[in-house]
């Protein structure tokens, strides 16, 4: 075991994706010498020459369109998107090109690639900086859409992402780059089916708090303060928006009684809405109170100063929490 | 007339002048020297093939067996000069009325209407002749073209020196394209990259309803030159002269040499679609210019001129146009709606937990359905 950063441990997967496949290419703005802002490709550029690890101009279509064509000739790229506000420009070839070649070719055209997004607020950022898209994404059939939420799971999840066959917008909680965990790096990273696949990141039997990303850390200091108050509270980190494990989540719900989603996305038609309702269609003889979501609200992202107040910390999911149990 | 720039501009690259009469270019008539009478004859049924395909489509649209067509009238030359000038290994990449480059790669053309009937997004292998599917949305294929041109640099085909390896990517868009971010993307990707790709504009005066003067106020190739790309302008309905801006642009790029930006000024002679109605923004006596600059006859009259066909040749062209033409409409009538679950097919490559699940609840459901038809009475 190693301790790595988020940060670490994502560029530890992308090194090991470029050893293991010569047709794993990274493409972005300021990936090669820099290493990126977030400093994610740290050395790749050094190792694995401009060929492999490219700067390229500053235009996000055209990052995606020429990965898509990167893609048909038989490569596999890895496009970093600098911050979440930034993708726009690049949501046409997104969701008109890369999420829909599979299907109209018939399956005869796979484009094996993944879209890393730095995401999420936290961090003090200027306007454009903290968003978090992810609903969007996920309401594209065609494409994945995963986070990971330990150092772990970015070691692991960015190597399935880049195994599979799907393009994958690949969700990276940046306010949790600097946070440390233990990586195995000698660990196979698993098939890339994996990736839809929850984890239960702390058993609990009173309520389900569901999260994903950035939320799953929340997630768990709200676990650690209600068990000293007594309340035994199970965490599900999901891993991935598209495809849903409706299974693993239902599971959990049915033995709690009591679920509360938590993610830093507006509620709003936010992904706590689709899976509340999954929730409630699979769990409503269980059910002892409504799903209730706690995230951002329907504004846009507010100042920094500010941004405190708009993300879901602590109080206000101990807030859902203890309205979800005395309802 | 509105096209913004004259079509006799002093940078038109012409080989053939309207009436048929060869242009002679120190520059460019070397590239087409070795066409002989079977190679101009070999065009000429291309673009007359192409153009009774495209006379079919219409009217099978008219009589509800398609949902749209999209027409290439006039465009025969631009899109049959180029096609024919691109080797089996280059890869193209159309937009969506490229029927003559479509043909001359050797597609099946009646491929391409299973998409305009509605019972496929495609409809054919992109691998078979290196034809990548028709592109809607537009512009956007210019960056997939340039991508897969990147992937060619890396792949070891790009200035090889060998013929039958050496390769490039040539994409097809119109005037309406220029304007679009993604095209404008293309051309810096491909400018600082030194991508093997053509791009290839087919100035076709109307991007719909509107003139190129909507698009630009500079003639269309000059916008090439900004990017540090070489840009010409060549007549469109000049098939000898798309044959040759086209084999030089392909064979710098497939050398090493970089991208080119070619404008073919053309023109759209029918409707943008079926849906379109050219009355309401151009005038008669505009579509009659351009009739008289006709690519098809402009040929004839030079092969004519030249010796190089004779009636009976034309006759048994004409006859196989005819055949052609019941090939297509049998083929399409043949067409049948696809099964509903073909809706659920592909839209992963790896399982995905909600498509799978929708589509057996959704098997499940039609299967609550009981066919009346086999036991009810009659009447």
């Amino acid at each position: 075991m190693t301790t790595l950063t988020l940060a670490g441990a994502i560029n530890a997967g992308l090194r090991r994706a470029l050893e293991n496949d010569p047709k794993v290419l990274l493409m972005g703005e300021d990936i090669g010498a820099l290493g990126g802002v977030f400093r994610v490709t740290d050395g790749l550029h050094k190792d694995f020459g401009g060929e492999r690890v490219v700067d390229t101009p500053l235009a996000e279509a055209g990052i995606v369109g020429t990965a898509i064509g990167l893609a048909m000739r038989g490569y596999r790229p890895v496009c970093e998107i600098q911050f979440d506000g930034f993708i726009f420009p690049a949501f046409d070839q997104i969701t008109t090109q890369l999420a829909k070649m599979h299907y109209r070719s018939q399956g005869r055209i796979n484009l094996p690639v993944v879209i890393r997004v730095p995401y999420g607020g936290g961090i003090g950022a200027i306007e454009h900086h903290s968003e978090s898209p992810e609903a969007l994404f996920a309401h594209t059939p065609g494409l994945r859409v995963v986070s990971p939420a330990t150092p772990a799971d970015g070691f692991a999840m960015i190597q399935q992402a880049i195994a599979s066959p799907d393009p994958v917008l690949f969700f990276e909680p940046k306010g949790r780059y600097w946070d440390k965990g233990e990586v195995d790096l000698d660990a196979a990273a698993g098939a890339p089916e994996g990736l839809g696949v929850a984890r239960i990141a702390r058993a609990g039997t009173d309520l389900t708090i569901v999260a994903y990303g950035p939320t799953v850390a929340t997630a768990l200091k709200v676990a650690e303060a209600a068990a000293a108050e007594g309340t035994s509270i199970e965490v599900v980190d999901l891993r991935s928006l598209s495809p849903l494990d409706t299974a693993t989540l239902a599971e959990s719900v049915r033995r709690t009684g009591h679920c509360v989603v938590v993610h830093e996305a507006p509620v709003f038609f936010g992904a706590g809405a689709e899976i509340a309702a999954r929730i409630t269609e699979a769990c409503f003889f269980h059910l002892e109170a409504p799903v209730l979501r706690v995230g951002g609200f329907h504004v846009p992202y507010p100042v920094s100063k500010l941004e405190h107040d708009y993300l879901p910390g602590l109080d206000r999911v101990l807030d859902a929490v203890d309205r979800a149990l005395s309802y | 007339m509105s096209q913004s720039t004259s079509p006799d501009d002093v940078d038109l690259i012409q080989l053939l002048t309207p009436t048929g009469q060869r242009v002679d270019r120190p520059d460019y008539s070397p590239r087409i020297a070795h066409l002989d009478a079977t190679a101009l004859r070999g065009m000429y049924r291309d673009m007359l093939l192409t153009r009774r395909f495209d006379t079919e489509a219409t009217a099978l649209q008219r009589q509800g067996e398609l949902g749209l067509w999209a027409q290439s009238l006039g465009q025969e030359a631009a899109q049959v000069g180029s096609g024919r000038a691109a080797s089996p290994q280059d890869m193209i990449f159309p937009a969506y009325r490229e029927h003559g480059v479509a043909f001359v790669r050797g597609l099946e053309l009646t491929k391409i209407l299973r998409q305009f009937r509605g019972i496929d997004h495609g409809g054919w292998d992109p691998k078979d002749h290196n034809f990548h599917l028709y592109t809607l949305v537009i512009g956007s294929h210019t960056l997939h073209a340039t991508g897969y041109a990147m992937g060619m640099q890396r792949d070891g085909v790009v200035g090889t020196g060998d013929p039958q390896r050496d390769a490039a990517t040539m994409v097809y868009f119109g005037d309406g394209a220029t304007s679009q971010g993604d095209t404008n993307e293309a051309l810096v990707f491909a400018a600082v990259n030194n991508a093997p790709v053509v791009f290839f504009c087919q100035n076709n005066q109307w991007a719909i309803s509107e003139p190129t003067s909507r698009q630009s106020r500079v003639p269309l190739y000059r916008r090439g030159q900004g990017f540090g790309i070489p840009s010409l302008r060549v007549d469109g309905n000049d098939v000898l002269a798309c044959y040759a801006v086209t084999s030089e642009a392909l064979e710098r790029a497939r050398s090493g040499g970089g991208p080119t930006f070619i404008e073919a000024f053309t023109y759209r002679m029918g409707a943008h679609t079926t849906s379109d109605d050219p009355t309401r923004y151009r005038s008669a006596a505009e579509e009659q210019y351009w009739r008289d600059r006709d690519p098809i006859d402009r040929l004839l009259a030079l092969m004519k001129a030249e010796d190089a066909v004779d009636d009976a040749w034309l006759a048994e062209l004409d006859e196989e146009a005819t055949a052609f033409g019941e090939h297509i409409r049998t083929t399409v009538r043949s067409f049948e709606r696809p099964s509903s679950d073909f809706m659920f097919r592909n839209v992963y490559a790896g399982p995905h937990a909600i498509v799978d699940d929708e589509r057996a609840w959704f098997e499940a459901y039609q299967r609550t359905f009981v066919d009346v038809s086999a036991t009810a009475g009659g009447h």
